[in-house]
This record gives structure tokens, sequence and C-alpha cells, in this order.
């Protein structure tokens, strides 16, 4: 099988506009005629859904929480990068698009972003005129921070609630075209199946989870923007429902799934405080830009932190990286992090932490600006720990975060099943090993309201769509396939929680796919989690039934795609023979302990192809080509 | 610590439900609120008994899922705090809890701790959005917004829509969710355009709804959890009475 990424020819700043050009357009008469099925309502989907609808097609979507309004998109906090250049700190499309890649490690297409970098300013002008109330300054101008490793502030904000805010004008979007008719909204419904006919995605069947019931919705494309997969590791900062299944389910009937190893651990979370904890909170990496990471020179050194002087203080990251200091990339950051807690030199009650501290930041600048920059994260902060960090130093520690890896898709954002998008963190395009901060909103909101609306308006213009009913053969076999699965997870009737199995699947993942991994370790945790998963399915207990409202069984879907999906992660973290980014193969490193990649080997995607419940994937690469970038070695000393 | 929670079970809309006690052993105070039902949630499902059912999700506070009355306090003792975010650090050694869903008729009970909330979206599908059609908007700069007014809409904008407003409230009125949106969008230029029949059109939703009316008793405003201020409904007032005037 060969992936054909179809870019566009031409120079790099032309290809979006020659897509544009001469893609295929719909009569807009004809647009209402054809159903497109919108699955999540994140940055992705909402933003999709509603700029579809304004098109004219009639859409249908469908999330698991109660409304719209609570995807997970909406607890992102830094910011939204664009390329506007307001500063006139030197920033540019090109410098975007550069910072993006090289960022990534060099393990993404150049084509697809180089157009984020370019769509990054629509996406700010359009935020503005929803009434997204970014900050400004008093000028009445709007302002920009440096974020994440950036050395130009190229991100626009909103407090520590961006990630709100932008979902906020995308689900009033929404529920504009909802309130027209064009948008039928299906709220409380999982995606459990892709249904697939003559070779294209045509329709999909969902559970209701207030009912049990299953339903079928048949469509002319499909478009998935379901999230990451970050709850893989039970401990994460990603909410309780965030999963895999509707992008599993997918896999598993012929999308392919790329780089399910890249997994971004973010440095800034809050450190693990019990063995009962459900999940991590992240603040913000705009944190860094005023906080000093630092740890105790001499391991074991117990004393708290106003006690110990400057000399025996290590600010690691700004020793080791002058030029960036506390701003290094978030993988950069995490595996310092990792290294001096490993070193015993780690503080806390557990010692599985680093102190961020803010003590010369408000000495400098006054309690008052630090407030009025972090005041909520501080406040979070405290309401969490129980500790004022305008006292002592915040304790952090680094957790799963993002998946930069998710299903294959062109250029096109088609996935390998024609007809079945794949929008936002559900993909895997633009971030490739390692995202940068302030990325994940652009890149949502580039996908659902600049790009898709091309790209599924030039497959509908140019497929052959029969029609279909949900009373086709195949919506039958999709439907009977969720029902049997679900019925099975309820019939097993065995004496471990899905919570328990959760948790043993995140601890095996966390340590075999985590910051450091290796052969050896790898080897033993495909092992482990298949033999994990054998007793999944003979040993899980589900209370309740499967006719009202059930969370464990939920769950328990969810968990059981994810002990399939780990299995992939770690035979793809075996594979993947390199360095890069957040996969960080002890036995690939350079003699000054960073990354080595292997560009000659590894410069690829790597797809893999689901070829059976107990087969091992198979691994289709796509060879990525750099014909305007030079790839070297990431260096932020 | 032990903590007795007495809470309110109900198995779908019309089962008349009841309240059951339960007691959690050796819970610390490093947990969450929501940790503790996890734990109780354990016990249950080993027990053979059918756990709580309670909405939940990000668990920091912002995607509003969460929220019930703790003790007759809507989302719990600690203000501008969901419940997602309250710590037993909050409670002592033996407290016994009593937890219920939001009683309102605009929000029918699904199950246990769980209600429809989705009256709330039909709120914000009659008129919580400035009408701008993606690709149409001009360069961002183009529009100045004051400072100040800038900072007070984003404070409207940062409802999570959770329902504690609609809990607290004698009359069980949206009045705070329904004018934090009209108020974030009339603090800015932007929300200008059709401000009248935003507010118009979002009040005669709330009330068909079968939301209550409000008699200012401020009660929503002392349990928001994003300590959103009831001048936001001054302001949703004012908005109403300029809807009415011919010059406003």
């Amino acid at each position: 099988m060969q992936l054909n990424p179809r870019i566009p020819d031409g120079p790099l700043p032309e290809k979006w506009d020659t897509f544009k050009d001469r893609c295929k357009l719909v009569n807009p008469s004809n647009k209402p005629k054809h159903s497109i099925l919108v699955v999540g309502t994140g940055l992705a989907g909402a933003s999709a859904a509603a700029t579809l609808a304004e098109q004219g097609y009639t859409v249908k979507s469908f999330c698991i929480q109660d409304s719209p309004r609570r995807a997970h998109s909406i607890a992102a906090q830094g910011g939204i990068n664009a390329a506007k250049n307001y500063p006139n700190d030197g920033d540019s499309v090109w410098r975007l698009f550069y910072d993006t890649i090289k960022g990534g490690d060099y393990r993404s297409r150049e084509a697809n972003v180089y157009r984020l970098a370019q769509i990054s300013n629509q996406i700010i002008d359009h935020c503005v005129a929803q009434g997204v109330p970014f900050a400004r300054e008093y000028g009445g101008l709007l302002a920009n921070r440096s974020f994440g490793g950036a050395q130009v502030s190229r991100t626009f904000y909103a407090k520590g609630q961006t990630g709100q805010q932008l979902l906020l004008g995308a689900y009033g979007a929404l529920m504009r075209q909802v309130a027209a008719g064009r948008v039928e909204q299906f709220p409380r419904r999982e995606m459990l199946d892709l249904v697939v006919i003559d070779g294209r995605a045509r329709g999909i069947v969902v559970r209701n989870l207030l009912t049990g019931a299953f339903e079928r919705y048949d469509g002319d494309a499909v478009v998935l923007a379901t999230g990451g997969y970050s709850n893989v590791y039970y401990l994460s900062t990603n909410g309780k429902n965030s999963n895999v299944t509707a992008a599993w389910r997918a896999h598993k009937r012929g999308a392919l799934f790329a780089n399910p190893c890249f997994t971004q651990i973010h440095p800034t979370c809050i450190p693990v405080a019990s063995a009962f904890q459900s999940k991590l909170t992240l603040m913000s990496e705009s944190l860094r830009n005023d906080g000093r990471v630092w740890v105790p020179r001499q391991a074991g050194d117990e004393r708290s932190p106003q006690q110990i002087p400057e000399a025996d203080r290590d600010y690691y990251l700004e020793t080791r990286y002058p030029t960036f200091g506390n701003l290094v990339p978030r993988d950069v950051a995490s595996r310092n992090a990792k290294q001096v807690i490993d070193e015993g030199r780690g503080v806390g009650r557990t010692g599985l932490a680093v102190y961020l501290d803010f003590r010369d930041a408000i000495a400098a600048q006054g309690k008052a600006t630090i407030e009025s920059r972090y005041g909520n994260l501080f406040e979070m902060y405290q309401r969490i720990t129980g500790e004022d960090p305008y006292r002592e130093p915040m304790r952090i520690y680094p957790a799963v975060h993002y998946t930069m890896g998710g299903l294959w898709v062109d250029y096109h954002l088609m996935s390998t099943v024609p007809g079945l998008f794949v929008l936002g963190e559900a993909n895997f395009s633009d971030h490739g090993a390692n995202r940068l901060g302030a990325s994940a909103l652009m890149q949502g909101l580039a996908d659902g309201y600049f790009i898709i609306p091309y790209t599924l308006g030039n497959y509908i213009a140019t497929a052959e769509l029969p029609e279909v009913t949900t009373g086709d053969e195949a919506f039958g076999e999709a439907e009977a396939s969720a029902r049997a699965r679900t019925l099975k997870l309820l019939n097993i009737k065995g004496d471990r929680t899905v919570l328990d199995f959760h948790r043993t699947l995140g601890q095996l993942i966390w340590q075999g796919v985590g910051m450091n991994r290796s052969r050896e370790q790898l080897e033993q945790t495909i092992e482990a989690v298949r033999s994990l998963r054998a007793e999944f399915w003979q040993n899980l207990l589900i209370p309740g039934d499967a006719t009202s409202l059930n969370q464990s069984l939920e769950f328990a879907g969810r968990v059981a795609d994810f002990m399939e999906l780990g299995e992939v992660m770690a035979r793809d973290a075996l594979a993947r023979e390199e360095s890069s980014g957040c996969h960080f193969r002890s036995e690939y490193q350079t003699p000054e302990g960073e990354a080595r990649r292997r560009d000659e080997r590894f410069a690829t995607a790597a797809a893999w192809r689901y070829q059976g419940d107990n087969i091992p994937p198979t691994l289709v690469s796509e060879p990525l080509n750099f014909e305007n970038v030079e790839l070297t070695q990431r260096s932020y000393k | 610590m032990q903590i007795s929670l007495n809470i309110w079970r109900q198995y779908s809309a019309t089962d008349p439900g009841k309240f059951v006690q339960y007691t959690v052993e050796s819970v610390s105070s490093d947990l969450s609120f929501l940790e503790v039902l996890d734990i109780l949630n354990e016990q249950l499902t080993t027990a053979g008994e059918r756990p709580v059912a309670f909405d939940h999700d990000c668990r920091e506070g912002i995607c509003g899922s969460c929220g019930m009355m703790v003790n007759g306090q809507a989302h719990g003792p600690q203000q501008r705090t969901s419940v997602c975010q309250l710590y037993m650090r909050n409670f002592k050694d033996g407290d016994t809890i009593t937890l219920e869903p939001w009683r309102a008729k605009a929000f029918p009970i699904v199950k246990d701790l769980v209600v429809d909330r989705s009256a709330f979206d039909r709120i914000a599908a009659a008129g919580g959005y400035v009408a701008v059609r993606t690709g149409a908007a001009p360069e961002a700069s183009a529009l100045l917004v004051d400072k100040p007014n800038a900072d007070t809409a984003f404070d409207y904008a940062t409802c999570i829509a959770c329902g504690a407003c609609v809990g607290a409230c004698p009359n069980a009125s949206a009045s705070l969710f329904t004018a934090a949106k009209i108020s974030h969008l009339a603090s800015l230029p932007q929300g200008h355009p059709d401000r009248k029949g935003r507010v118009v059109k979002m009040t005669q939703q709330m009330t068909q709804e079968g939301f209550g009316d409000c008699s200012n008793h401020g009660e929503c405003q002392s349990v928001c959890p994003k300590g959103i201020s009831i001048d936001a409904i001054a302001q949703m007032r004012r908005e109403y009475i300029r809807a009415q005037l011919p010059f406003g």
C-alpha cells in the first residue's frame, strides 16, 4: 500500500492558494442535499459543523457530552498562535511555519504546516468578529505574549481560558446553525462504528448514552473531530471522557493510524498527590515566562524551598540551555525534569516534582503584575494543593497532555477511507513529534473553519455517491457488531472494575511509552498489555444495565479500545529506532543526552494498518520530503 | 477521615427517588470531592450495587459538566469553586455530606445526580452569539476595544453553564446564565448589531423553558464558580428596556 498525501504542486507559499483556485465546487442549490456527519464538538468539530452548515450542507453533529459546549478544547489555557506580527518583533508566516516544523523535530509535512501558518491570521480575525474577548492593551489593540519557547510574541489569549473562549465562539456559531435548522445536534451520543459502503465512509452507528439505544445515521461524508487519546495513560490532563473510541473504530474499518507513539508530556502540571487521583491538572506553560525552574543541587536536600540558599539551587534549564532557559520546548523541559528527579533531586512529599519559582518575578515586577498575568492559575494551584504560590514555589511534574499521533490524513484532511475526514487532535497532521504551545487551538480552528469547507466540498463535487440508506446491509452489520461488543462487556461479570483495569493499563503505558523508551521495556510493554487485555475480556465487572445511563459501561468500551491502542503505541515506539521530539529512545541519544534523530531512515510518518484483533498491525511509511527547510539538530542551548 | 454521604438516588426521570446513606473510610484530605465519589462507586460496583451517576469531565472547573447541591449549597462550601475543584480538606472526620441534583422544573432529573440541562443550549441557540459567517471577518486590529470593556466582556464570558445559578435560586431562574451571555456581547462593539433581538429572543426562550424570574436574592452570584456578578442581570434588564424603546 502506498500513501498519497495529495500535496498540491508549486512553491510552498502557493500550494494552498493553488488548491483553493483549482478545487471543485458544489453547486449551492445541491449543498442541502448532501448530509454531512460531524462527530465531536470541540474546536475542530464545532467550527467544521457550523461552517459547513453556513455553506448550505445539511449537518448532523454528535457529541458524548450533555452539551456541545463541554468538549475538552474548553480546558485549553494558554493561547492561540498567529503570525500577525502586531508586536513588530519579526514574526511572519514563514517564521511560524519554521518554528512549528522545527519544534515538531521535522516529523510533519511542510505543506500542511505552511498552510496552518498562513491560515492562522484569518482565525484571529474571525474569532475577534465573533466577540471572543481576547486580552487587549489600553490603546484597544489586541495583546500578545510569548509562549512555549517562541522568541516572538505571537500568542493571542484570554487570560488562562483561551480554549474556553474560542470554543464558546465556535459553539455560538454552531448553535446559530441549530436555530437556523441547518444543524441537527445529537448530544450524549457515542460513535461506536463507521459504516463503509463501496469503499467510502457513508455513515455511523452511535449509542444513545441515555437510553442505550443504537442509532444509525447515513451521510455523504463523515468528519471525525473526536480529540486525542492521552487517557490511554489513565492519568492525563484530558477530561475523563476524552477517548479514542470513534477514531479507533474507524481505524478498524480501514483508516490508518499514524505515529501513535508521539504523545506530548507537558512539563507544568500539578504533581500526583494520592493513589486515588483521577486526573492531572495542567497549568499553562505561560508560567515559564516568569517562573524559574529549579531543584536542590544535592540529592536528598529536605529543607523547605525558602531555606535553600541561591548557591544550593540548580536552575538546571537556565544552565543547560542558556539561550532558551526556562522556555525550552515541552519535550525538553519534561525530559530534564525526569532526569533531575531520577537523580534523586525531586522535591515535595513524593519527590516527584520540581520547583517553579516566582520569587524573583514578584520582586522585579510586583505582585500585582504577576497576579494580573497568572491570577487564575495561582488560584487553581492553591485550591488543589492548599499551598500559596505567591509565598512558596509551585511544585510541578510532567503529565501527558496531548497526542500528536492520530488517524493518518492527506493534505485534504481525508483519511485512507475516502469520505472520512479527520480534524484537530484526532488527526496526526501538523505537529510532528512535538507540538509547540498555543498551536493546538490554531490547528483545530484552521481545520474546521478554513480547510474542511474547501476539501470536503472538493470531495463531494468529485466523488460518486450513490444513494444509501440506514437500512443497507452495512449499517445492519455495523450496528450488530457494536451491540454485540457492548453486551459482551456487560456480560463478562468478572470481579475487576473498569477503573482498576484502566489504572493498570495507564501505569504500563506510562512506564513503557512515557518520557524515556527502550527496546527492552517496549517489548515487555507489548506483552504486558496483551495479557492485561486478555484478562480484561475475562474478568471485567460492569454493574447496571445497557438500557439506561450507565457510565461504567461507557468507560469500559473506551478502555477496551485503549487496550488495543496501547499495544500499537508500543509497537510504533519500538519500530521508530531514533529519538525525535517527544519520542526519546535511550538507545539513540547524542553524547550530551539530547535526542538523536535518524533522518536517513525515519524522516517518515509511520502509519499502522489494522489486520485483525490478535494480529499485529502492518506499517506503511509516508516519506516526508523537506524541500524548503534544512533538517538541523534542534538546539536550545 | 471517615465521611458519610447521604445521596439522592433516582433510577430514572419517572422514579420517585430517595436519599440513601453510604460511608467511605480512610478519605485523604488531598482527594477531590469527586474522587471520593469515585471511591464510593468502586465500593458499590464491587458489592454488586449500582454506582451513583454524576456528570463530570474536565475536573478542573471549566467544562461545567459537574454540579450538585452539597449540604444545600450549589457546588459546596468553597466559594468560586465547582464541585470537581472542591478538596476534602474542606471537610472533617465524621462529617455527613448530603448530595442532591439541581432541583428545577426546567432541569428534569436523568438519573441520580444527573440532570438534563439542554434548556441552556436552547437559550444559547436563541441568540447567544454574534451572527458572523466564517470568512467574512475584517482584519482583527481594525476594531479597537477599550480594555475595561474587553475585561468586563471576558468576566461575563467565563460562564461554564453548570447550572448552579438555577440550582441555588429560590425561583429556579436562569437569569444569571442568560444575562452573562447578553452582557458579554453587549460589552463589545461586535455584539451591538442585533443586540435588541438578542435580549428579546434569549429572555423569551428562558421563560418558555420554565425557568422562574429573578427577584434579586443574589444566591446565584454567591454560588457561581466563576464569580459572575448579578450586575449582569441589571445589564440584561437595561438591554431589555432599550429593546422596547424605538430610539434605544
